[in-house]
């Protein structure tokens, strides 16, 4: 049975245990349903390289910082960021646990490893009052790199992305385009959106749109 | 544009990241059902207006997701500060160059050039 | 090389390079001009003389600026009609390779021109006021009246054809931004970016540098110029300088947000070269947010009002200089000097060391004494003190100017007039600084009795610097920039010393004298035409007009006369028309008003104001993890927010592509008689974990949730405070302390907001968190009598009526997917929600069509649940309410826990006494008295169809279909006391004064009892 009930909340593993075909949100976009050319090659002249990580494991956590830093990292190792706009990486680099709100954190985990760790999560948290919310399906990742990628994003949305304003380790939402997204810097060398599934195709044809000039290249 | 220090992200955003929610400090009257129809009218419709310093709910809609307060002359269109939820203005109509600080708690972003201390409580 | 074909280009001199020789068209005719040149410098180059026609009078006008003051030269830009550009400024525009440009008025042509009918007899025919007093009576003919007038006066045009370039913007932050490379600008950049600040500085011109790239004066004894190189260069390889040239400040918003308009290809061609293979954008808005401002925007030279001081070889006086000194050309042969002040005298030094001809200086002064006037006198130029040049003579250029003795203060000729033969007059008025973007703010300018002029006011944060607060000396103004630059960047607590100006000689001027309208020996009402604004074609003339009909303020004469308007904004005019209004009204000129600069200080392309958000990137598309299949298929699609939703699939019958009313009529019956499915995961869906997420439920709906069970799901109103509904959707219990929320999907961000709202202003007491899930998952409902059948060939829950009843969710697989499937219906059939993880969706709906091929599974669009939902009297919010319809007026009490402990949002507002009265408008069905009607949505409903006009109004039609069930039209409508009024016989009046005949019915039209749902 797929349902866990913890004590009064209704647990989901969403997976399917036979291999079933699944789409992440830039599908339409790779399939050229919403974009009528091929995604554009990475080369050695691309001034700005995206790559899709989808089908990550995304949680949100919502609690008190100090209960929750406990349990994050008894299960993961990581520790909360407590101050505001933080983002902490495990060694890996494969797990990250991002402030979005005084009481909201987005823990992001290598896809399938969701279900495990919110059921341990939930275990090391026992009965305090928190949320945890599977939002896998609903947003996927996007990493930006190459020298122009800064410039892509300031061609994107208002929020200084200054390294002064945002070195390694901040992570915002942000306005981007006419939509939103979340903004991360995990290295130096890189950026990460998470996008919103329903607004993801719009937001890729926009940074497609914007890095044309920069000779942007999609990894495949 | 307005720029608005959020006071919970603790930094500078821009404008299109919030949204206006009406004056500040209305509060749902505790016991509905014993408001005359004129108090529960007064406190579903009538806002003040003034030109000057007014206190207003805004929400980070894009960003945190919390609401909090700001004073802003209406005039200018100049932020005196910006405070959290159950916090209250240091600037207002009566003490427009401000109260002093353990008067109000709110913090003046003027004078701190936007820097509040850090993190607190965690409650929503 | 030859010069033979530049007659006005000086042997040496200026910046531009003479090596490389640039072909360009100008009204049909070739011109060679030079890299470096504006098109304005290459046309005077050229001895061009007549660049436009005056937009109301169509006289002949020549160049009389070198920047973004300049009136008259307005050019239209293009080859070809894709690269059409209008509103250019000759003197803004680099001069490139092939440049095509045309007059922007003139119709047929500059050097005849019809309207110059008009302009000759028109002096006394169109007087200020002009257009409104002839043209807007009857009102009707405006528009006939409108396209005469437009084709000969012209204001430019915009291309008819795609515009092949792209725009971009760019979001920028910084700690100073300096507006302005000039002396002051450079310096306070510099001091900004030595003390580790992050600077932008911007200049709206080809070249930074500004009066320094002209300038007389030498700084450590070395051409100014190469001082302003020097520090561009160590400020081009700081990382956190940002230099923009061929940026225009244009607008300053609030807390120090300010858009740049930067030309990036302008200077390039008619259209953006492709680099690599990639064109970059043509032009860009920079949005940027600033810490502190500092501008260092100059002055504009104000040019002196006197009769026909528009015939071309009428100039200001620093222009003469600029065009000499930057690009080596001299604008004439034979010059005569009218100043008021000793900055301009400039201009006839220059004019002499280029070896022509100054004629005289004719000086307002009576004894001026500066150290620029000995040196005119050392040269033995003439100078007439104490006059001024009342008159230009000339009709197409100038050919001579009338100079006489002139009282200023007493405003009158006092000598005999002299005509001095020449061909060209410059003049100088004194000089304005450049306020405009201080005026942005809102602060009001002052005026300053010594300076001659008004300086800016100026809000927390923002700096002016040299000319642009009046310090028009070069060695005050370098310094100047450098110490407001560490103002500036101590207000943002950074420390910055002021650097170390180099030095320059300091130069002893005498006091300028205040004029700006020069007296002639005629009233200024029958003198030769004065003006004040060219681009306008405003006189003095009309300046004292509108002030004897009454006008006094200077906001109304502006508005009056148009002095200042458009792309103008009163750069030359504005100070000269209020010292005008002021001399009619007897009163000083800050009495008569300060004037109001608005943005954008220049003319910005809409490309650059749109950016990149055009085309398909206008507005963002939302996409449903199926919208594939969606496309796929063919179906045709509606936009419900900003969600792109199936709408209807048209199929082809015999070829042909069903129109939407075949296709819906189909769809339809499939659900009613087979089965179904549609794409519902745009619904709004929310998580709600928490001990008190129960209570929290109670408070925020109108029903009860107290006893709701875990696997159960309910239906709940939402209402505001003032009891008006605001939402619906189903609620299900997922555990004792866990509920998944649905909303409707143009409500989905509200109410999450909504909740929010209220948890953390009112309740922050309640133990409850909200999670959006909407994207996460996508849902699939299946619908109809044939419902069940399909959905048991792949799933493992048991579908049996007695264990998944009607109001049920359970877990499950569905396709092997994980799902979670609501047993709720929005059709009134039997129905099951299927929500899988958005990222298998596509998986389990192909496997729902492959096993339901066999039942003619039927996908259907909004369209059609529209219909369906409405034929079960099933409401929209938002469609079939308005904000001011309440539980009550929808009828459904059963959906309000009166008795509730907790005043639940809503529930005071209900016994308030309009929301009590029995008279209210009711939600009922409609059914057309011809079933062949489909009544408008939106129309009124009246008692009495021939009632007179007003006639009274019942209520009005909120949904309205076809029923391919019913056979019928039907509607949904809001009607005053509705309920009670079933049977009646009720009109709807349509525009063409027919009226349908409707009769009130139950807005439930198919299966009342509501067995279907739950077979």
């Amino acid at each position: 049975m797929s349902d866990i009930t913890y004590g009064q909340v209704a647990t989901f593993n969403t997976h399917p245990e036979a291999a079933i075909p699944s789409e992440s949100p830039l599908s339409v976009a790779f399939n050229q349903i919403s974009v009528s050319t091929p995604a554009p090659a990475v080369n050695h002249a691309s001034g700005v390289r995206l790559e899709e990580k989808a089908f990550l494991g995304h949680l949100i956590l919502r609690g008190g910082a100090i209960v929750l830093d406990e349990a994050v990292r008894k299960v993961l190792g990581i520790s909360l960021p407590g101050q505001p706009l933080g983002l902490a990486l495990d060694e890996s680099g494969e797990r990250s646990v991002q402030w979005l709100s005084p009481d909201e954190w987005l823990l992001i985990v290598p896809g399938g490893e969701e279900f495990e760790v919110e059921q341990r999560l939930r275990d090391a948290l026992g009965d305090a009052h928190y949320a945890i919310v599977d939002a896998s399906g609903g947003q996927t990742l996007v990493s930006l790199e190459g020298e122009k990628a800064r410039e892509l994003l300031m061609k994107s949305t208002n929020y200084d992305v200054h390294p002064s304003n945002f070195p390694v380790g901040k992570a915002v939402s942000v306005v981007f385009a006419k939509s939103s997204l979340i903004l991360r810097r995990p290295a130096e060398d890189r950026y990460e959106l998470v996008l919103r599934r329903s607004f993801a195709d719009y937001l890729y044809r926009w940074i497609l749109d914007a890095g044309a000039e920069y000779g942007i290249g999609v990894q495949r | 544009m307005f720029y608005i220090h959020c006071p919970y992200c603790d930094e500078y955003r821009d404008e299109e990241e919030f949204a206006p929610k009406g004056q500040a400090h209305i509060a749902r009257p505790e016991d509905p059902e014993t408001c005359s129809d004129e108090e529960w009218g007064a406190y579903l419709f009538f806002r003040d207006n003034p030109r000057g310093i007014h206190h207003e709910l805004w929400v980070h809609a894009i960003g945190c997701r919390k609401f909090f307060n700001i004073t802003r002359n209406s005039a200018s269109y100049a932020i005196l500060e910006t405070y959290r939820m159950g916090e209250q203005p240091r600037f207002s109509a009566e003490h427009p160059e401000g109260e002093p600080a353990e008067h109000g708690a709110a913090v003046n972003v003027v004078d701190e050039a936007g820097r509040v201390a850090g993190q607190e409580g965690v409650k929503a | 090389m030859s010069q033979s074909n530049q007659p006005n280009r000086l042997r040496q001199g200026g910046r531009i390079e003479r090596a490389r020789t640039l072909d360009f068209t100008f009204n049909g005719k070739r011109y060679q001009g030079h890299a470096g040149d504006t098109l304005a410098s290459a046309l005077l180059a050229n001895g061009v003389d007549v660049v436009n026609r005056s937009f109301k009078y169509s006289r002949p006008r020549g160049i009389v600026a070198a920047g973004a003051e300049e009136p008259n030269a307005l050019v239209q830009l293009g080859s070809t009609e894709a690269a059409q550009v209008p509103n250019v400024r000759a003197t803004q525009q680099a001069l490139f390779e092939g440049l095509t440009a045309q007059s922007t008025n003139g119709w047929p042509n500059v050097q005849r021109d019809v309207m110059s009918l008009v302009g000759k007899l028109g002096g006394r025919f169109m007087p200020p006021g002009f257009y409104y007093k002839t043209f807007m009576a009857p009102a009707s003919m405006w528009m006939t009246y409108e396209k005469v007038i437009r084709k000969g006066a012209g204001l430019g045009r915009s291309p008819m054809e795609n515009d092949p370039d792209s725009y971009d913007h760019l979001n920028q932050h910084c700690d100073l931004l300096v507006v302005g490379a000039g002396p002051a600008g450079l310096a306070a950049a510099l001091t900004a970016a030595r003390a580790g600040a992050r600077v932008i500085l911007c200049d709206e011109q080809e070249e930074m540098g500004g009066s320094l790239l002209a300038s007389r004066e030498l700084l450590d004894d070395q051409p100014a110029a190469q001082w302003a190189e020097r520090v561009i260069d160590e400020l081009a390889e700081n990382d956190k300088v940002t230099l923009l040239p061929r940026t225009t400040a244009n607008g300053y918003h609030d807390h120090h947000f300010v858009t740049l308009h930067e030309r990036r290809t302008e200077h390039l061609g008619e259209t953006a070269p492709r680099v690599d293979g990639y064109r970059s954008s043509r032009s860009r808005m920079h949005r940027v947010r600033a810490g502190q401002v500092l501008l260092a925007t100059g002055a504009h030279e104000r040019p002196l009002v006197y009769g026909n001081n528009d015939v071309p070889g009428n100039l200001v006086a620093g222009a003469v200089s600029t065009y000499i000194r930057r690009y080596g050309v001299v604008p004439g042969n034979k010059l005569v000097l009218s100043v008021s002040n000793d900055h301009a005298y400039r201009a006839a030094l220059d004019w002499d060391e280029a070896g022509r001809e100054v004629v005289a200086i004719v000086d307002a002064r009576r004894q001026p004494d500066g150290e620029l006037v000995e040196q005119a006198r050392a040269r033995g130029i003439r100078i007439i003190e104490g006059s001024a040049v009342l008159e230009a003579k000339g009709d197409k250029r100038v050919d001579g100017a009338r100079v006489a003795a002139i009282d200023t203060a007493a405003f009158r000729v006092t000598g005999q007039a002299e005509v001095l033969e020449c061909d060209t007059i410059a003049s100088s008025g004194g000089y304005s600084p450049v306020i405009h973007l201080a005026s942005h703010t809102g602060a009001r300018p002052t005026w300053d009795d010594t300076l001659l002029g008004f300086v800016p006011s100026l809000v927390k944060g923002v700096h002016a610097a040299g000319s642009a607060r009046g310090v028009h000396d070069l060695a005050e103004g370098l310094a100047d920039g450098a110490s407001k630059a560490s103002e500036a960047l101590a207000a943002l607590g950074k420390s910055a010393s002021a650097i170390e100006p180099p030095r320059a000689d300091v130069i002893r001027e005498g006091q300028a004298c205040a004029l700006y309208q020069v007296p002639h020996e005629k009233p200024t009402l029958r003198a030769p035409k004065q003006f004040v604004d060219m681009q306008n074609d405003v006189t003095a003339a009309a300046v004292e007009l509108a002030t004897r009909e009454g006008f006094e303020s200077i906001e109304h004469v502006k508005r009056y006369t148009a002095l200042g308007f458009g792309t103008d904004q009163g750069k030359l005019g504005n100070i000269n028309g209020m010292a005008i209004a002021a001399r009619c009204l007897g009163r000083s000129i800050p009495e008569v008003g300060t004037t109001v600069f608005r943005p954008n200080y220049t003319p910005v392309t809409f490309g650059a104001i749109v950016g990149r958000h055009c085309r398909d990137l206008f507005d963002p598309e939302r996409y449903t993890a199926l919208h594939q299949w969606h496309v796929e298929q063919g179906a045709e699609f509606e936009d419900v927010g900003q969600w792109k939703r199936p709408w209807y699939f048209p199929r082809k019958v015999n070829g042909k592509l069903e129109t939407m009313a075949e296709a819906v009529a189909r769809e339809s019956l499939a659900v009613r008689t087979g089965v179904g499915i549609l794409d519902a995961s745009t619904l709004g869906k929310i998580d709600i974990q928490g001990p008190d997420a129960r209570e929290f439920l109670g408070r925020v709906y109108t029903n009860k949730w107290a006893k709701l069970a875990p696997g159960r799901v309910r239906y709940g109103l939402m209402c505001k405070d003032d009891g008006m509904l605001m939402d619906d959707g189903t609620t299900s219990c997922l555990g004792e302390n866990h509920f998944l929320m649905t909303t409707t999907t143009g409500g989905a961000a509200g109410v999450m907001e909504w909740l929010e709202l209220w948890h953390q202003t009112e309740w922050p007491e309640l133990q409850v968190y909200f999670t959006s899930v909407t994207d996460h998952w996508a849902t699939m409902t299946v619908t109809g009598p044939e419902a069940r059948k399909l959905l048991s060939e792949i799933t493992d829950i048991d579908l049996d009526k007695e264990q998944f009843k009607f109001m049920d969710w359970r877990n499950g697989k569905v396709a092997d997917v994980p799902a979670r499937v609501f047993r709720i219906s929005f059709t009134g059939e039997l129905a099951y929600e299927i929500n899988v993880q958005a990222n298998y969706a596509l998986h389990v709906w192909k496997t729902l069509f492959e096993h339901g091929k066999k039942y003619d599974l039927t996908p259907y669009g909004t369209e059609t649940m529209h219909v369906l939902r409405a034929e079960k009297g099933l409401i929209i919010a938002g469609q079939d309410t308005d904000g001011s319809v309440t539980p009550e007026d929808l009828g459904m009490f059963w959906a309000v826990g009166y008795d509730k402990p907790f005043q639940w949002i809503g529930k005071r507002a209900l016994t308030r006494p309009d929301t009590a009265r029995k008279d209210r408008k009711q939600f009922v069905g409609l059914r057309p008295v011809d079933p062949t009607v489909v009544l408008e949505e939106g129309a009124h409903i009246v008692v009495d169809k021939d009632q007179p006009i007003p006639m009274d109004m019942l209520g009005h039609v909120t949904s309205s279909y076809y029923s391919p069930n019913l056979k019928s039209g039907f509607a949904l409508a809001v009607i005053k006391g509705g309920r009670d009024r079933m049977g009646e016989t009720l009109h709807v009046p349509m525009p063409d004064g027919q009226a349908h005949e409707v009769e009130v019915v139950s807005p439930v039209f198919i299966d009342p009892k509501g067995e279907r749902q739950h077979v």
